[in-house]
């Protein structure tokens, strides 16, 4: 008799999709797979821009390693200390690895506040810390208030195997997506009247999608919000030290250290290396709560997930070489700052605007909305389309993120040198003016005769002339 | 003016407050002890001495010498032209070179008598994580697993914590030197049933932590039979694999399916790590090979949670592919791994103390039954005590194991350098 093994021989947690890789996300992805562009191999391949990594400061990493053979356990200056480390699986983490990442964090923040290594408890990435806090603080079933537009790896993170539920804060263009008052209440009225109980609120700080800080004045009222309603927050600052031009960050250490009367026991941390160093490779994810059971429970958790005590001990190394940190740092921010300048004033060229509070991150939030047929989901899903198998360039629609209004994208740009970075600017320039010239000549058309034009591709309607004030309704142009 | 805030503590969710991290077991009462008191042969001669830790340490000498002369392979080269590549390599799938050289090791660990799919590699960090991973995968809360006893302590962790998933034992006992009998197998299932619980699959370690011996072929056929009559899942943690004292006396689960043909193999899921056979703990090396291609794709995606450290990956990679460094390793570590083992039996057989038969691991397993004052978990835990205490050796009551027999306790005897 041959019995059949079934999927329903599996978790219901392995066999729903829970997993978010069904999201349109990752289509852009699989074009980018399957066709990667090449500057000399395949030049028409599609260049990735929805990775958000940050490769721009490489060549300081690879001088500090070269200079400091030490910091590797496998070179013969590093080797006397193989033994010890390879044993070392202690889930404190090695003490330096934690004063190196306690003191990096500080620098990140100007050194306007101090990090307690004894609270730094590590995981698998910010992946691994975001789940983590979750087993922590919620059951399942409960929620998370997260503003939109936010990273689509919290569906996963967040959600899979823990069971919790996220709740969107919903934010506008309106006023820069700020994160006000009113949405959060909402969000939370939404909630209790859905008899869900909401455990906590989570914020991205810098945003990403956006790339904007949340000021001080939004900080203060999230924190008093979360006090109101004694539920937890949760801080991702992953982009921390790429702030690359004014207003400074403001982290929510310094606001809880300064400013305003708050449970401390309510506010938690996660941070990484894998963005500000672009080592997202070494799975250096960090939890920093202000919680004492927290801390404890987590370091019992990060078990399942500690960083490798090889990798610790060269980060640990790296990180407290002061110099090396001050000017990495700086640099850093440096050329993120000029990467971001170079691609927004290409942009500007032909019109396309980005978010203008912008000033960290590593990408821009771009403003397509005036391109779409429709202003629906539907439209900016056949935009992104365009853009992936015409223009060639994986960028990520808004409403991977939970956007609420369509039309807008995130466009990396730090994971990709100059020359890459100015072919994408080439295309998209080509791309907006062979529109804007396809309408020229429709218009010309219309003029000329009566002809009943049926476009095939109708977001040519929706392109006007970046000096034109007056944006024409579709139902106008289609008569004409 | 302060707000004052009156409310009670935030609560923390169930699985936080739970105790089922274990940590307060006996197994770690032992260790603080050591923390507190750790020997030093110079520095803290009375000190306790650590038998509780299941580590290799008799075979560091062979990977330093492989660092001193292949430092070029295992660094990032000459102006870490590498780093960039690995630094930002965090797919998932794992470096390919790393799963090929892995999936080699296992081959040259069971002496080619199985094969290995490097595609079939899904890399955690740890088998801590693998295990853990496992169980979300093929099972729901409230489910069950079915482990045999003594087994290792942290599976009450890596299993149920964060799972919800339980933990039913099957019994085992000394009668026939503590092996898995159909009867012990049908009696387990049984168990559940009464008490309402789905049984979702079998975890066995082989070889076997805390007994430190190898199953039988004969088991391992009557329990991938039991399996596969009851319609579910078979878990081997074979980290101990490379642990054997001699290559022929270990059978993996891998064997018995490639002589079945692989025939109805996709209930099958093997884990391993490199932190004891190498004795790499702290590099958090765990994988899953699975021969279910829904369980690939799905671990391989959980994964996400807890990837090894690419800087890791790669050297590892170098590492292990080369093939006459590991072929000498694995013959090497096994035979310094036995003369420990026998060391220590003749040490123990000379002050009147019987052990298991062993024929792999990192520890042996111990009869003090005819030292307890009286033959219960109590009358264990009290001997254990004093052992801890005057003779200031940590080793792990079997109690802490679940073994329904007292008075069996493990000693590792890998995890030092010197004769004590």
């Amino acid at each position: 008799m041959v019995f059949k093994l079934n999927n329903q021989l599996l978790s219901k947690i392995a066999t729903g999709n829970g997993h978010g890789e069904d999201s349109p996300y990752f289509d852009g992805w699989k074009a980018y797979d399957e066709d990667p562009y090449h500057p000399t191999k395949n030049p028409k391949g599609v260049i990735q821009m929805g990775l958000a990594e940050n490769q721009l400061c490489f060549d300081l990493i690879q001088e500090w390693l070269k200079n400091n053979p030490k910091a590797s356990i496998c070179t013969p200056e590093g080797a006397e200390e193989f033994r010890d480390i390879a044993i070392f699986q202690d889930y404190h983490g090695l003490p330096e690895f934690r004063n190196a990442v306690a003191k990096f964090m500080a620098k990140g923040r100007g050194n306007r506040v101090t990090f307690d290594p004894d609270r730094i408890v590590m995981s698998g990435g910010a992946t691994g810390a975001h789940e983590m806090v979750a087993f922590c603080l919620a059951d399942p079933g409960d929620a998370f208030l997260v503003p939109t537009p936010y990273y689509p790896g919290f569906d996963r993170d967040l959600r899979w195997r823990t069971g919790v539920q996220l709740i969107p804060v919903e934010c506008e263009s309106s006023n820069q997506f700020k994160v006000t008052r009113k949405a959060l209440e909402d969000a939370y009225d939404t909630a209790q009247l859905d008899n869900i109980r909401v455990k906590g609120l989570l914020i991205t700080n810098p945003s990403n999608p956006l790339g904007t800080i949340l000021d001080r004045e939004t900080l203060k009222s999230i924190v008093s919000f979360v006090n109101e309603k004694n539920i937890h927050l949760v801080c991702d600052e992953i982009y921390a030290a790429t702030v690359f031009s004014q207003p400074d960050f403001v982290s929510i250490s310094e606001i809880i250290e300064e400013e305003v009367e708050c449970n401390l026991d309510l506010i938690h941390i996660v941070y990484s290396l894998s963005k500000d160093m672009g080592f997202p490779g070494f799975r250096v994810g960090i939890i920093y709560s202000y919680n004492d059971a927290v801390v404890s429970c987590a370091r019992k958790m990060s078990s399942f997930g500690l960083v490798s005590s090889q990798t610790q001990h060269l980060i640990a190394s790296m990180l407290s070489d002061d110099e090396f940190v001050e000017k990495f740092i700086m640099q850093n921010k440096k050329r993120l700052a000029t990467r971001y300048s170079s691609f927004t004033n290409g942009l500007a060229q032909v019109g396309i605007k980005c978010l203008k509070t912008s000033n960290a991150g590593l990408f821009v939030w771009m403003d397509l909305r005036r391109l779409l047929k429709e202003q629906t989901i539907e439209g900016e899903i056949a935009l992104w389309r365009v853009i992936i198998n015409n223009v060639k360039l994986n960028v990520s629609p808004g409403s991977s993120f939970r956007c609420t209004e369509p039309g807008w994208f995130r466009v990396c740009f730090a994971n990709m040198d100059d020359q890459t970075m100015e072919v994408a600017l080439s295309r998209i320039k080509t791309f907006i003016l062979k529109n804007k010239e396809a309408k020229m000549s429709v218009k010309k058309l219309c003029w000329q005769g009566s002809l009943k034009l049926s476009f095939s591709s109708r977001i040519y309607d929706e392109i006007i002339s970046p000096h034109s004030p007056i944006p024409h309704s579709p139902l106008v142009r289609a008569r004409t | 003016m302060a707000i004052e805030i009156e409310q009670p503590t935030v609560g923390l969710s169930k699985v936080a407050v739970s105790e089922t991290h274990g940590e307060d077991s006996p197994y770690f009462a032992g260790w603080k002890a050591y923390d507190e008191d750790p020997y030093d042969e110079s520095e803290n001669p009375s000190g306790v001495i650590q038998m509780g830790l299941a580590e290799n340490q008799v075979s560091f000498d062979l990977l330093e010498e492989y660092l001193e002369k292949h430092s070029e392979a295992s660094t990032w080269g000459k102006g870490a032209p590498g780093f960039r590549e690995h630094a930002l390599f965090q797919d998932y799938h794992g470096l390919k070179s790393f799963r090929q050289a892995i999936a080699s090791f296992m081959e040259q660990i069971r002496g080619g008598r199985a094969k290995f799919d490097p595609d079939r590699v899904v890399l955690t960090a740890g088998a801590t994580a693998a295990n853990e991973l496992l169980t979300f995968i093929l099972a729901d809360p409230g489910d069950a697993l079915l482990v045999p006893t003594p087994y290792y302590p942290g599976f009450d962790r890596d299993l149920r914590w964060r799972t919800g998933v339980k933990i039913v034992p099957i019994h085992c006992d000394s009668s026939n030197n503590f092996q898995v009998t159909p009867q012990a197998l049908e009696a387990a299932y049984k168990d559940a049933e009464v008490m309402n619980i789905k049984v979702r699959g079998v975890l066995i370690t082989n070889p076997s932590n805390p007994l430190g011996a190898t199953i039988q072929r004969s088991v391992l056929e009557e329990i991938l039979d039991f399996v596969t009559r009851k319609n579910i899942h078979l878990v081997s943690d074979e980290i101990y694999s490379g642990s054997a004292f001699s290559s022929s006396e270990f059978v993996s689960i891998a064997e018995i399916l490639e002589a079945r043909g692989y025939k109805d193999s996709e209930r099958v899921h093997i884990v391993y790590s490199l932190s004891k056979d190498l004795g790499l703990p702290g590099f958090r090396v765990g994988t899953i090979y699975s021969y279910n291609d829904k369980v690939v794709t799905t671990a391989r995606r959980m994964s996400s949670f807890t990837l090894i450290s690419s800087q890791t990956q790669h050297l590892l990679a170098s590492m292990l592919s080369d093939q006459e460094f590991t072929k000498n390793y694995i013959k090497i570590n096994r035979e310094r791994l036995r003369k420990r083992y026998e060391m220590i039996i003749e040490g123990l057989r000379n002050a009147g103390i019987e052990c298991l038969k062993g024929n792999a691991g990192l520890f042996c397993w111990m009869n003090l039954s005819p030292l307890l004052k009286t033959q219960t978990r109590e009358g264990e835990l009290t001997l254990w005590k004093s052992i801890i205490r005057d003779l200031k050796l940590n080793i792990s009551p079997g109690s802490s194991c679940h073994c329904s027999e007292p008075g069996w306790f493990r000693v590792c005897f890998a995890n030092m350098r010197s004769k004590r």
